[in-house]
């Protein structure tokens, strides 16, 4: 592995993730892509992503669909024979193209960010607003056959309409804002 | 020795879609006499979705539970649910491995006049309590309606068994096999126990949700399995309500209960499933309770392969 200085796309992404650094032993076996169980349904397997990484192709690798199709259950992390924490590196390359605005895959991208929503509003997720506001903005022409689904759910209490929030909503939206503003001053940084 | 009381982080899934999760495991504690106290104010642990939107408020989110776990004097923590297991196993663990990332979760923490130091608090999940603490010889003591005649599929899902595996594999976990069996059903050779349920995939990418779902409720068919029995409330949503839309994507018709596992174990400690919350499940569960008979059947004797059926060359004359 070449000695690497200074801020160069793989630098990066190693920084952003704990553990991130093995990402330099990857040996490129592709346990990884052989364990993944929605590895059918990506642009790159891990594997080809990581040497796509190592190669600098940072647009390539921030619009890949491929960290949206995780799923994060870590079959590939367990298996690596490296240690990679490869689950953690989707997430880093998720939030990174997020943040430069290149993801592959929107819908993924505001599901998460309405489900956070709520959390950050109320200290609870809240799946009756999540699957209206949802759904209703990216999948209107679904909202019938979901709307059926939500009606079974109701008829079997799985569905409550009301949301729930945390007492002190005060305590967690500052540790959120602080939270924050850590993470930024580092991304600058 | 072990605890009477343990702190308890429910989850916003139990309260919401996964009722009769929550309403079995209460039944459930009561029945084994443990109780099981609420964290004062506790916040969701931001499912799979902080984590790949924004890192570090993702930590601080889930700590912001263990600290307040903690001030209430908790050294362990008990959750029903995988996925919160998954998160506050998770960013305990990290917090102290990564001192960088615990330094900086706290300084996020005391914006809320919160401290959390790494280790203070165990957390473990529902299922490892139950066959740890109130052990095989309590469990059966008190099974009061053995489950014979059942056939189940221990399914464990991804977030118990990884990265951290509770049960010693993160492959092939044999923790929940062995208490089903000691509740009087027969524990099903059921592959996939560890295979994902699509998470949020669902969501997303309804194709990739399907194949997965669909994967794993094939091979608890093959198995033999009347049911498979889950220790998680989003592996028991895809599995469950999504089965017919899977069923529907590839022309299939199966029709296997999935049920969690408090329900199965109220089942056998006596407990009516009325008030084990029976029938708020989509994939119809009375075909599992008219399957339990009232002595053990007799153990069929594994067919044996005649002698000559290994396909071994045949030698020329």
């Amino acid at each position: 592995m070449t000695t690497r200085q200074g801020h160069t796309f793989f630098d990066r992404v190693v920084k952003a993730t704990p553990g991130g650094e093995l990402l330099a032993k990857c040996l490129q076996c592709g346990s990884c892509g052989g364990s993944c169980p929605s590895g059918a349904d990506m642009d790159h397997t891990p594997r080809a992503l990581f040497a796509m990484i190592n190669a600098g192709m940072e647009n390539e690798v921030l619009s890949s669909n491929t960290p949206w199709y995780c799923v994060s259950c870590y079959a590939c992390t367990t298996r690596c024979p490296q240690q990679i924490p490869i689950t953690d590196l989707m997430y880093t390359l998720k939030e990174m193209a997020i943040r430069a605005g290149r993801y592959d895959h929107p819908h993924a991208a505001k599901f998460s960010e309405t489900f956070i929503g709520f959390v950050e509003q109320r200290g609870r997720s809240f799946e009756a607003g999540l699957a209206t506001r949802y759904h209703l903005f990216h999948h209107p022409q679904q909202v019938v056959k979901l709307g059926l689904m939500g009606v079974g759910m109701l008829r079997r209490n799985r569905l409550p309409l009301r949301p729930k929030s945390i007492r002190e909503r005060d305590q967690l939206q500052a540790i959120l804002a602080e939270a924050k503003a850590i993470a930024a001053k580092e991304v600058e940084a | 020795m072990t605890a009477t009381r343990y702190p308890y982080y429910p989850g916003c899934s139990l309260q919401h879609r996964s009722h009769a999760y929550q309403q079995s495991t209460e039944a459930v504690a009561r029945a084994l006499g443990f109780e099981l106290v609420e964290v004062d104010d506790w916040n969701c642990c931001g499912a799979t979705e902080y984590f790949s939107v924004n890192r570090l408020p993702a930590y601080a989110l889930v700590a912001r539970n263990l600290a307040r776990a903690a001030e209430q004097g908790a050294t362990e923590i008990v959750v029903p649910c995988s996925a919160c297991f998954l998160n506050l196993h998770k960013t305990d663990k990290n917090m102290g491995r990564y001192p960088k990332l615990g330094e900086r979760v706290n300084q996020a923490l005391a914006a809320g006049k919160l401290h959390y130091e790494p280790g203070t608090v165990k957390v473990r999940h529902l299922l490892e309590m139950v066959i740890t603490d109130i052990g095989n010889d309590r469990l059966k003591e008190r099974t009061r309606r053995p489950l014979y005649g059942l056939k189940l599929a221990a399914y464990y899902g991804c977030l118990v068994a990884r990265p951290d595996s509770v049960f010693g594999s993160t492959e092939q976990p044999t923790a929940m096999d062995k208490m089903l069996e000691l509740l009087g059903a027969q524990a099903a050779p059921f592959a996939l126990k560890t295979f994902c349920c699509g998470g949020h995939m669902t969501q997303i990418s309804e194709d990739t949700a399907f194949e997965m779902i669909h994967r794993i409720v094939q091979n608890a068919v093959q198995s033999g399995a009347d049911a498979i029995v889950a220790i998680c409330p989003m592996c028991q949503l895809n599995l469950d309500v999504y089965q017919e839309a899977a069923n529907r994507y590839f022309e299939t018709d199966y029709h296997v209960p999935v049920l969690f596992f408090t329900q199965v174990l109220g089942l056998a400690l006596g407990l009516s499933p009325k008030e084990l919350g029976f029938g708020q499940e989509f994939v119809d569960a009375r075909s599992v309770l008219d399957k339990i008979q009232d002595v053990p059947p007799p153990r069929a004797t594994p067919a044996r392969r005649p002698k000559n059926a290994l396909p071994m060359p045949a030698m020329p004359e």
